[in-house]
């Protein structure tokens, strides 16, 4: 596996306080890696470090298998959860601005603008000033200039805040489209719902320390604790209930009456649903046979809370 | 460099572009004119008051030592008790009546004698009768002792000391006050500067903080590289405006003193007053002329070449010094209201500097207060170019004080800047509460 960014032990402490301690993180190249965690977990300390806005006091980094150095810069997009334009400054010589920044030059940056203010839809915005267009608008030009230089490495904290449910969608199929490009994308939120949808990779920050990490799928697969949700059908009803019971370790359940519908919540010992199965079939038909997965949601919640009673 | 360009070329036109800053640029230069033409032409009607005075002379004395000038004019009155008299100088209109009693020596009369005014009279027309009485009775006396009116009118002649350096060089006394016109003028403006542009570095630093775009920006170039380019930027924006100002007020001064057609004469007419007063003797004349010479030959001497580069040595480094604290003030707060703390103790030097120039560097530019000040690195900018115009070396500033003063200020200015930019690292990204002297010392830390 190629990695884009490595951090190893990275420790930073301001004053008495450690917002990071001794971080370790191996970001794979080409996927949307979640850096998750509560507020105040180190998350932005640590995104403002791979950008190289403070340093650590120690641990190294690597990108693309170097060390980090001030030239990277130009191969990383970041658009940071506190973000603004300047206000009385025009959209489109600001937008050239920063990503002369970037290190375009100025008649690039001006045809990648174009295109993508076309793509977007906010052309004719070119020679507005930043303080005639609404909160969703600034964020759509923010976007842009995140992802000009089209950069190896891209850092979205809280993209989605500020944006309309059909501006995010937008956005969103927009960082799904640069994934599928070849760019890595590190993507900090506390929404779970976009980490469903949009992460491979996560990281979970709590308290200055990481927590957990790694693929999502076998984060899931680690958290499940071999439970099956069931329906199933019984002339019987509720006595199949009863033997099933003395077998198995039974909950949630319910009847309808009507439908001789059973449902009910299964946890096994082991991952052995075949034994499971085959002893529901006996008893009636089996319409719906699932294993509960944790969701991303569930996962993040467990944890910390398991983290704060232990520590 | 390149993005260093950048960041002075952006700073630089969003400052020239402000709809305020251009306002400010072209506005300016028409009020101050408007300033200085008022303030001439209000001179001009407050002389062409012509003030009378009436005179109730029942002495033997000062029968004619009263003569009218063009802004002050005398009646006398007669045969009138005090009382009448007062009562006709109202109707009249009149100043103020004069009442000079009759007594048997010219110091009682002195003694008795009153001046009777509506109001509290003007300063000007007692300082004049006063030195009609001032003059008889310095005759009268120099009378006792055996001198006639003609040998005193030869004995009263002004005198000024000549003055000269131990290397013989001849100087003029006045020229000194040339001089310190020059070098206030150079420490003025550079404290003008500080205060104006350094307040446009903060508050773009917090136009930045408070509209978010800073971690936009420091996550393409150092913090450093933005704090410098938009002090220089700035600069340049300041030293812009300060040039269509001079160029700008230049011309409306002399478009108005044309149209007009009035300072022109009250400017000519101010130093033939003075050769008047001066021209009882009559060698005066010629002599106004030679030392008109003398004049011109000394703002020659003046090291102007010298003056300027230094001044732009002070001025650079002086400015960045003070702008680079600025930077940091505004990187610190969240607004403009939270500033005021910090803003205080850095105008106190420049004031000081100021006050410490026109009250003791002028008297005595090069005493042990003037040396201090001039090398004290917050306030030697200031000092040092009220100073300069006395020269360098001999008979001015001394080489080794110079030497001091600059490295000091170069030591200053590196220290500074670093605490600066270290501040204004850490404070850009902070938002939500004021802090506090120990925090910011704090953040040096981080």
């Amino acid at each position: 596996m190629n990695t884009i960014l490595v951090a190893k032990e990275v420790t930073k402490r301001f004053g008495n306080y450690t917002a990071l301690d001794s971080v370790s993180l191996e970001i794979p190249e080409n996927c949307i890696y979640g850096l998750l965690g509560p507020n105040g977990a180190g998350k932005t300390t640590l995104i403002r470090i791979i950008n190289q806005i403070s340093y650590p006091d120690q641990g190294a980094l690597l990108f693309n298998g170097e060390p980090l150095r001030p030239e990277h810069i130009t191969q990383i997009g970041y658009l940071p959860e506190e973000r603004g334009l300047y206000k009385s400054m025009k959209v489109g010589e600001q937008a050239l601005y920063l990503a002369q920044l970037k290190g375009l030059d100025k008649r690039e940056a001006k045809k990648r603008l174009l295109y993508w203010f076309e793509r977007l839809e906010i052309g004719d915005w070119w020679n507005k000033k930043v303080q005639e267009l609404s909160k969703g608008m600034a964020q759509k030009i923010q976007f842009v200039v995140t992802v000009l230089h089209e950069p190896r490495l891209l850092i979205f904290d809280e993209p989605f805040s500020g944006f309309d449910p059909i501006n995010a969608s937008l956005i969103k199929d927009e960082i799904l489209a640069l994934k599928e490009k070849g760019t890595s994308i590190i993507f900090s939120t506390h929404r779970m719902e976009s980490v469903e949808e949009l992460c491979e990779h996560i990281a979970l920050l709590h308290r200055s320390e990481k927590i957990l990490d790694g693929r999502l799928s076998e984060i899931k697969k680690a958290y499940k604790n071999n439970t099956f949700r069931v329906a199933m059908v019984s002339d019987r009803g509720t006595s199949v209930l009863g033997e099933l019971e003395e077998k198995f370790k039974l909950s949630q359940t319910e009847f309808d009456q009507e439908e001789k519908q059973l449902g009910f919540t299964v946890q096994l010992p082991s991952d052995d649903s075949r034994s499971l199965l085959s002893a529901l079939s006996e008893k009636g038909r089996v319409q719906r046979f699932e294993e509960i997965v944790p969701s991303a949601n569930d996962i993040f919640i467990r944890t910390v809370k398991e983290k704060g009673n232990n520590g | 460099m390149g993005k260093l360009r950048l960041i002075i070329k952006r700073e630089y036109l969003a400052k020239v572009r402000n709809r305020s800053f251009v306002v400010m640029t072209f506005l300016s230069p028409i009020l101050m004119v408007g300033l200085v033409v008022l303030v001439a032409y209000l001179a001009q009607l407050n002389d062409g008051e012509k003030r009378i005075i009436a005179i109730l002379n029942e002495s033997d004395y000062f029968s004619t030592d009263f003569h009218t000038t063009e802004s002050t004019s005398y009646v006398r009155l007669f045969d009138l008790d005090i009382e009448t008299a007062k009562d006709s100088t109202e109707k009249m209109g009149y100043t103020g009546l004069l009442h000079i009693p009759q007594k048997k020596t010219l110091e009682a009369v002195a003694e008795a004698s009153y001046f009777f005014s509506k109001n509290t009279p003007n300063t000007l027309v007692l300082e004049k009768i006063e030195a009609v009485f001032e003059e008889r009775l310095r005759q009268r006396r120099l009378q006792e002792m055996g001198v006639s009116p003609k040998d005193y009118a030869m004995v009263d002649s002004r005198y000024e000391v000549n003055i000269a350096t131990f290397s013989g060089e001849q100087n003029l006394k006045h020229f000194n006050e040339i001089k310190a016109a020059i070098g206030g003028a150079f420490g003025y403006l550079i404290m003008m500067f500080i205060i104006i542009y350094g307040g446009f570095v903060m508050r773009s630093v917090i136009e930045e903080k408070t509209s978010r775009i800073i971690e936009v920006i420091i996550s393409s170039v150092k913090p450093f590289q933005l704090m410098l380019g938009k002090i220089i930027g700035t600069s340049l924006a300041g030293i812009t405006q300060f040039t269509i100002w001079i160029v700008s007020a230049s011309i409306l001064l002399l478009l108005a003193l044309a149209l007009l057609d009035m300072d022109l004469a009250t400017l000519r007419t101010g130093p033939v007053m003075i050769a008047d007063a001066t021209g009882q003797l009559p060698t005066a004349m010629p002599a106004t002329n030679e030392m008109f010479a003398l004049y011109a030959q000394e703002i020659f001497k003046i090291p102007i070449f010298t003056l300027v580069g230094f001044f732009l040595v002070y001025f650079v480094l002086g400015y960045l010094i003070y702008s680079s604290i600025y930077a940091a003030i505004g990187a610190a707060v969240d607004n403009e209201t939270d500033t005021q703390q910090f803003i205080f103790p850095i105008i106190i030097p420049l004031v000081l500097a100021i006050y410490v120039g026109f009250f003791s560097v002028f008297n005595n530019p090069h005493g042990p207060i003037a040396v201090g000040f001039s090398i004290f690195p917050l306030t030697s900018p200031i000092v040092m170019m009220m100073r300069l115009p006395w020269g360098i070396g001999e008979g001015g500033v001394p080489i080794w004080q110079l030497v001091i003063s600059i490295l000091l200020l170069i030591g200053t200015f590196m220290g500074i800047v670093w605490f600066a930019a270290k501040i204004y690292r850490v404070g850009i990204l902070m938002y939500g509460k004021k802090p506090s002297y120990k925090e910011l010392f704090k953040w040096l830390r981080y």
